[in-house]
């Protein structure tokens, strides 16, 4: 388990580092070919590609506290006693 | 902004080791917001305590349960209700309950009272019964005891035995009853003083009187017959006398009147004056033993009415007809003594008539006599012989004198004739009147004779009556006697059944009691011979125990023996354990122990417990966990802020800015009891090291144990390792423990 920490480290790096680079990439393209050769849309792609790579980053940290709720679809006998769990997908309490 | 405002605020408060709660922040909000407030937060404080106070003062004046409630359960509001409102009023209920509980004690005492007098009551004729000898008749006592305590019980009875002076009458209604003691029983009964005289006393008693009532009754007619004889014969006496003296009287007057009218010679004259005189000497004579025998008869008749009148006095009934006899006698000889004197007295009166009749004519003698013999001085009395001796003269003058006394006679006779009338009737009156004496004497005695004859009838009617109803009384008595007898019968045979029941009771339990006992001493021989039978028994199976035993025992130190060494053995290979490769895989040593206690359920138990992956692939030792703690426990502060909840990467980033400024003990010891504050990651960190450093894994472990969060997973598997050897090294030490316990067990000492 120490271990998967430091995995999950070299892996949201890794994937952090491509996303921002590809996005730097399309950003230069499109700053090329359609924004007449502007700054913005390089900051925007590298923005994009750190902020998905961020994001990835911190759902693969997040992944083992998520709770996956299902829906439970009941038979019509028991109409009064729904089995229904509400899906806590994702508890937003800081950030 | 202002959130990482707050960040910043509690990275700084956790500096100080405190996590504070949201709540202080909302405080300092308000020591921010405005200090004015705080006086009118106290005045509103004080007035709402002083509301509360005086409300509840009020209505515990009010109400007094509720004061009570408050003061049992407040201190010292008893002290201060007290000062507000006066001591608490008392509970009306309870005087109420006093007043009954009052008023039960003097039912209670009536009833005592009752009671007690009932028993008193019972008592007293239980009591007068009890000395009474125990015959048939006791039950019935008993019975009549029972009824007589009822009616005692229910009122008074006011029954006083009968006087002493209607108690001849009395005796003798015992003398005949004295079976039916109820009868005399209840009337002493209820009066304690007068005590039932017991049946010997009454028999002696009523026998002591029926002697003296005979003594008496023999005397009485002794004494009556007596006084009877002696006025009989002086009565008989009386009797003869008066005849005699009629007799006499009778033979005088015939004698007078003869000596008046006869005409006889002188000399037989004198012979019959003579006799007269004779004749009356003896009705003198006569006359007085008639009057003496009289008294004498008139004396012992008196005698023999008192002594009648003392009989009667006596009131014995059995002397009744001897009095009544003796009366009749009585009035008989008084009745033949009256006829005689009456007829005595005619005949006196008769004599006398006679007597004056010859006393005229003596006196006209004489007379003449005297004139004859004033005319002829010389002629002598007897002038009859004279006839010779007289002249013509002196005849003359005799005739003369003769003559004149006829003329003289003849005036007188023609003068009485006259007179007559009035004589006859003087003489009438005389008579009438004598007549009436007699009369009123005559009738006097014949009423009395009348009444006494009245008298004696009913005296007889009166005994006769008496014998009848005493013959009556007599059946009577016979048949309650016989009613009596019957009942004693009907109650001596249900006695009689009820003791034989009793009795047949008694023995059937007392043949019980000997059964039972013979049955007992039988069994009780029978048990010894088999609890002797039972000792011999087992000592032999103890002997061949002990026997068995002891070749068990070997057997069982030998397995033991087995035991150890394959748990010795199995502990040794725990020992294998290199810097980082775990030991040998502990199947074999397992199976060996398994082996070596097939029947033990215990340690097969244990061995069986020894967790799988050990089994498989060996266990880690303490020091190769020590060493990865450590590298571990950097890891783990790096991620100590991250939890369940916040584990976005920013919280990463200031996790790993922490770890890095944070600077703690890097062993410290843990206290024996972990407060909340020490549930921070570093603490616990610090404190694992410090166990891991003395060698307590288990502490150390449970210390890790307590990491939350992100920290935990990363030293969750080290928390695995950590927690399978500490189980292989419990069974194990189990496993030797027992095998030593087994070994010490079966070690025979010397």
């Amino acid at each position: 388990m120490a271990d998967e920490h430091a995995r999950k480290w070299d892996r949201c790096l890794a994937d952090t580092a491509v996303k921002t680079v590809t996005g730097l990439g399309v950003g230069i393209v499109f700053s090329l070919i359609v924004f007449k050769r502007r700054a913005w849309p390089l900051s925007f792609g590298s923005g994009l590609g750190l902020g998905m790579g961020y994001s990835n980053c911190q759902h693969d940290f997040r992944s083992p506290y998520l709770i996956h709720g299902r829906m439970v679809k009941v038979s019509a006998q028991c109409n009064f006693h729904c089995l229904s769990e509400v899906c806590d997908t994702r508890s937003h309490h800081a950030a | 902004m202002l959130r990482a405002c707050l960040r910043g605020a509690n990275a700084t408060a956790r500096k100080n080791y405190r996590r504070i709660p949201l709540t202080s922040l909302q405080q300092c909000r308000h020591y921010t917001a405005g200090e004015s407030s705080a006086s009118k937060v106290v005045v509103a404080g004080l007035l709402t305590v002083s509301g509360g106070i005086g409300g509840t003062v009020l209505y515990a004046k009010w109400d007094h349960k509720f004061r009570a409630a408050v003061e049992k359960n407040v201190p010292y509001s008893d002290w201060l209700l007290g000062l507000a409102l006066g001591p608490a009023a008392q509970d009306p209920g309870l005087p109420i309950k006093k007043r009954v509980e009052l008023a039960q004690p003097p039912s209670m005492i009536e009833k005592q009272a009752k009671k007690s007098a009932k028993k008193e009551g019972a008592e007293g004729p239980v009591k007068d019964s009890s000395p009474a000898p125990s015959q048939p008749a006791q039950s019935l006592e008993e019975a009549s005891a029972e009824a007589t305590h009822i009616i005692s019980a229910i009122g008074e009875v006011p029954s006083v035995p009968a006087p002493c002076d209607t108690e001849a009458a009395a005796v003798k209604e015992c003398n005949e009853c004295h079976e039916h003691k109820e009868a005399t029983a209840v009337h002493p009964a209820p009066t304690e003083p007068m005590k039932e005289r017991p049946v010997e006393e009454v028999a002696a008693r009523l026998a002591q009187q029926e002697q003296e009532e005979q003594d008496i009754s023999a005397s009485v007619s002794a004494s009556l017959e007596d006084s009877l004889a002696s006025s009989a014969k002086a009565t008989l006496q009386a009797i003869g006398a008066q005849e005699a003296a009629l007799q006499a009287i009778m033979q005088h007057t015939d004698k007078l009147k003869e000596a008046m009218e006869a005409e006889v010679l002188p000399e037989e004259k004198s012979n019959q004056w003579k006799d007269l005189e004779a004749a009356l000497a003896d009705r003198t004579t006569a006359l007085n033993d008639a009057r003496a025998a009289l008294s004498k008869a008139n004396e012992s008749l008196d005698s023999l009415r008192s002594v009648i009148d003392e009989s009667k006095g006596l009131k014995i009934s059995s002397v009744r007809p001897l009095v009544l006899a003796a009366e009749e006698n009585l009035h008989n000889m008084v009745v033949d003594l009256d006829k005689m004197v009456m007829k005595v007295q005619s005949a006196e009166s008769e004599a006398k008539i006679v007597s004056q009749y010859s006393e005229l004519v003596n006196e006209a003698k004489r007379q003449f006599q005297r004139e004859v013999s004033s005319l002829t001085p010389e002629i002598q009395a007897n002038w009859k012989g004279l006839t010779g001796k007289l002249s013509t003269d002196d005849l003359n003058a005799l005739i003369a004198h003769a003559h004149r006394r006829i003329d003289q006679l003849n005036r007188e006779l023609a003068e009485q004739k006259i007179r007559e009338k009035i004589h006859i009737d003087a003489a009438l009156e005389q008579q009438k009147l004598e007549d009436q004496k007699a009369l009123d004497n005559a009738v006097n005695t014949a009423l009395q004779h009348v009444k006494e004859d009245a008298r004696l009838d009913q005296e007889r009617k009166l005994a006769e009556l008496r014998e009848v109803m005493e013959a009556e009384m007599r059946t009577q008595l016979r048949r309650q006697a016989a009613a009596h007898t019957d009942h004693v019968q009907d109650v001596l045979k249900v006695q009689e059944h009820e003791l034989k029941a009793e009795a047949e009771q008694v023995l059937s339990s007392k043949m019980l009691e000997q059964e039972t006992r013979y049955r007992q001493l039988t069994q009780e021989q029978l048990d010894n011979f088999t609890l002797d039978m039972n000792t011999a028994y087992a000592r032999l199976k103890g002997v061949e125990e002990a026997i068995d035993s002891h070749v068990v025992a070997e057997d069982e130190a030998r397995k033991a023996h087995q035991l150890w060494l394959s748990v010795e053995a199995l502990s040794y290979s725990l020992k294998t354990a290199e810097a980082d490769v775990p030991t040998v895989p502990l199947e074999n040593a397992a199976q060996a122990v398994r082996d070596s206690c097939r029947d033990n359920d215990f340690a097969l138990a244990l061995a069986s417990a020894l967790p799988e992956k050990s089994l498989q692939r060996g266990v880690y030792s303490e020091a190769s966990l020590r060493a990865r703690f450590n590298s571990l426990r950097s890891l783990a502060r790096r991620v100590a802020l991250i939890d369940e909840s916040r584990n976005s990467l920013y919280q990463y980033f200031l996790s790993y800015l922490q770890a890095a400024l944070l600077f703690e003990k890097s062993q410290e010891a843990p206290p024996s009891q972990l407060s909340s504050e020490d549930l921070d990651p570093f603490k616990l960190l610090s404190y694992a090291s410090y166990c891991l450093e003395h060698g307590d894994l288990e502490l150390a472990a449970k210390l890790v144990n307590q990491l939350r969060g992100e920290a935990r997973r990363v030293v969750e598997d080290w928390l695995i390792e950590a927690r399978l050897t500490l189980e292989t090294r419990q069974v194990v030490n189990l496993l030797s423990a027992y095998a030593n316990a087994v070994g010490l067990g079966t070690t025979q000492a010397p």
